[in-house]
């Protein structure tokens, strides 16, 4: 993939937009009085605060551990024998320790990386064809499932991904460069967005996922319910969006280059607690 | 009275529709479709949807209470719910004016449940939105609030 | 056979809080899918919630009721081990009746 460097008439009318949206927001921030745009804020914090109780992505956690329980399959074999890199069926806790390094594979994986290796080796299924099916389609919808019943196991607890492996370390430094590559014809990067303090786009706030940035945000925030398309969206989905909102091509499903920047971001977030499955706009 | 006739004429042709299609429901599905009231729920003002109910109009009152964020950041989800201190509450609706059929909920409670509902219903843009309170003495009384509702930035 | 509710029923007192989560698409019929074509209607109709076999509570519901819709409700005279069930019919005549225990 090559950096592009200026920009073309259809880039320049985005950038255009992007502009005139970021002036429009800030204007009308500036043109209330400084208590509307702080009670904005807290209308906000106070609305996700209401649909914390009874959360969707529930009914998706119900649907994964009855996934990890049934024998399906070619192999006609349940899930319960994965090594989620605590030991084979060992769910609670491994969520938080997520993407690592398995000897069996010789691979740095995530947690959807994980699955479709688990989902091949146990219950005999083709995990390219998984990889390659649209999200939210046949297997795919089984994952997000499994993502968000696998995460539950692990809610409270402190993301503590391991760096002791020479492959996870050089996961991290992939990730990273990944993290600050720009390209694409908007030339962003991760970093563009994510890669400092305060920034936001319209009413969304974007967290700086160069560090840590809080108990239950960002990376200790996927997967999540999205109640925007009712949608329970995993890491791997959260991050093909992003690269489709840089305009960039779409990375593979479970692909290194997405499981380094989830160990990028995972090992940034050290000490944060997760909430997934989260609610989301 | 008008409802019941209504309610018969429905009755009568959701079940020859059904019959029609093969299916052989249950009692309580043929009831159910038959009482599903159409009329209110295609209303396009809060005035119609009492008129569909065989409704007075409502009164403005203290007693009632409509609960809502000022703000929601998505309309697709809006916790709305609707409650009234009085006592003999029959029914609890939650209307949203601005909505393409404002009618979005209607809650039939017994003496054992608390006149005090909530749920999540979907708005098309900002607008107020009302809890209707059908007691059992004939009265109709509804509070009302505004919610605004925008749209965030790229999906966090 | 549509995928089950969850259904919370606490007591407090002889107040019990219920809490029902339904996996339902509720679509309005306004929505136009991604090739243009309107989605069309389904949605709950019907909710009714029993507690021990009897109805307590019953509901019409209209397309813009949200999906996966969360609701909640308080009723009198429930103890732990009672029964609470919840039933919800659609405009296709799909039904689906989950029960939780008062706990």
């Amino acid at each position: 993939m090559k950096a592009q460097r200026g920009l073309g008439g259809a880039a320049l009318r985005a950038l255009a937009a992007v502009l005139a949206a970021a002036v429009c927001s800030v204007a009308w921030a500036q043109g209330t009085q400084a208590t509307q745009a702080k009670s904005t804020a807290d209308g906000i914090a106070e609305y996700r605060a209401m649909l914390a109780d009874g959360n969707p992505a529930e009914l998706f956690e119900a649907k994964g551990e009855a996934l990890w329980k049934t024998a399906r399959g070619p192999k006609h074999a349940t899930l319960q024998a994965c090594d989620l890199g605590k030991g084979p069926g060992v769910v609670k806790g491994a969520f938080v320790e997520l993407p690592r390094y398995f000897a069996d594979t010789g691979r740095v994986q995530d947690l959807e990386s994980r699955l479709l290796s688990c989902m091949q080796t146990l219950q005999g299924f083709n995990a390219a064809e998984i990889a390659a099916t649209p999200f939210g389609k046949g297997e795919q919808a089984g994952i997000d499932a499994l993502t968000a019943w696998i995460s539950s196991e692990s809610r409270g607890m402190k993301m503590n991904l391991p760096q002791s492996d020479v492959h996870e370390k050089a996961a991290y430094e992939v990730g990273k460069r990944l993290f600050f590559f720009r390209g694409g014809p908007m030339d962003f990067s991760c970093a563009t967005c994510h890669g400092a303090d305060g920034k936001r786009v319209r009413l969304q706030d974007l967290p700086n996922l160069t560090k840590n940035p809080g108990d239950g945000i960002g990376f200790a925030a996927w997967p999540a319910y999205r109640v925007s398309n009712g949608q329970l969206w995993s890491m791997q989905h959260r991050l093909n969006d992003c690269y489709r909102q840089q305009r960039f091509p779409y990375p593979g499903y479970a692909s290194d280059a997405t499981i380094a920047l989830s160990v990028y971001m995972g090992v940034n977030a050290h000490g944060a607690e997760s909430i997934a499955p989260a609610l989301k706009r | 009275m008008t409802d019941r006739r209504e309610m018969l004429q429905r009755c009568a042709s959701v079940a020859t529709m059904l019959m029609a299609a093969g299916l052989l429901p249950a009692t309580a599905r043929a009831q159910a479709a038959a009482a599903f009231n159409s009329a209110a729920f295609e209303a396009k003002n809060m005035a119609d949807v009492m008129k569909a109910l065989g409704a007075s109009a409502p009164a403005p009152s203290s007693d009632v209470s409509v609960h809502g964020p000022d703000i929601a950041e998505n309309g697709a989800v809006v916790p709305l719910g609707a409650a009234c201190t009085l006592p003999g509450v029959k029914r609890l609706l939650l209307l949203v004016e601005k909505n393409p059929n404002t009618l979005s909920a209607m809650f039939e409670l017994s003496e054992a449940v608390e006149p005090n509902i909530a749920t999540r219903v979907k708005m098309g843009q900002s607008s107020n939105v009302f809890a209707v309170a059908m007691l059992a003495d004939g009265r109709v009384l509804f509070a009302q609030k505004e919610i605004k509702v925008t749209l965030g930035g790229c999906g966090g | 056979m549509p995928d089950p509710m969850r259904i919370r029923a606490q007591a407090a007192g002889d107040k019990t809080t219920v809490r029902v989560l339904m996996a339902h698409e509720m679509e309005t019929g306004l929505r136009k899918d991604a090739s243009g074509k309107l989605v069309p209607a389904w949605y709950i109709q019907h909710v009714s919630a029993k507690l021990n076999g009897k109805v307590v509570m019953s509901a019409q519901w209209g397309p813009s009721v949200a999906k996966n819709p969360f609701t909640q409700f308080v009723v009198h005279g429930a103890k732990p081990g009672d029964k609470v069930s919840i039933t919800w019919i659609d405009n296709r005549n799909e039904t689906r009746t989950d029960e939780a225990t008062v706990s």
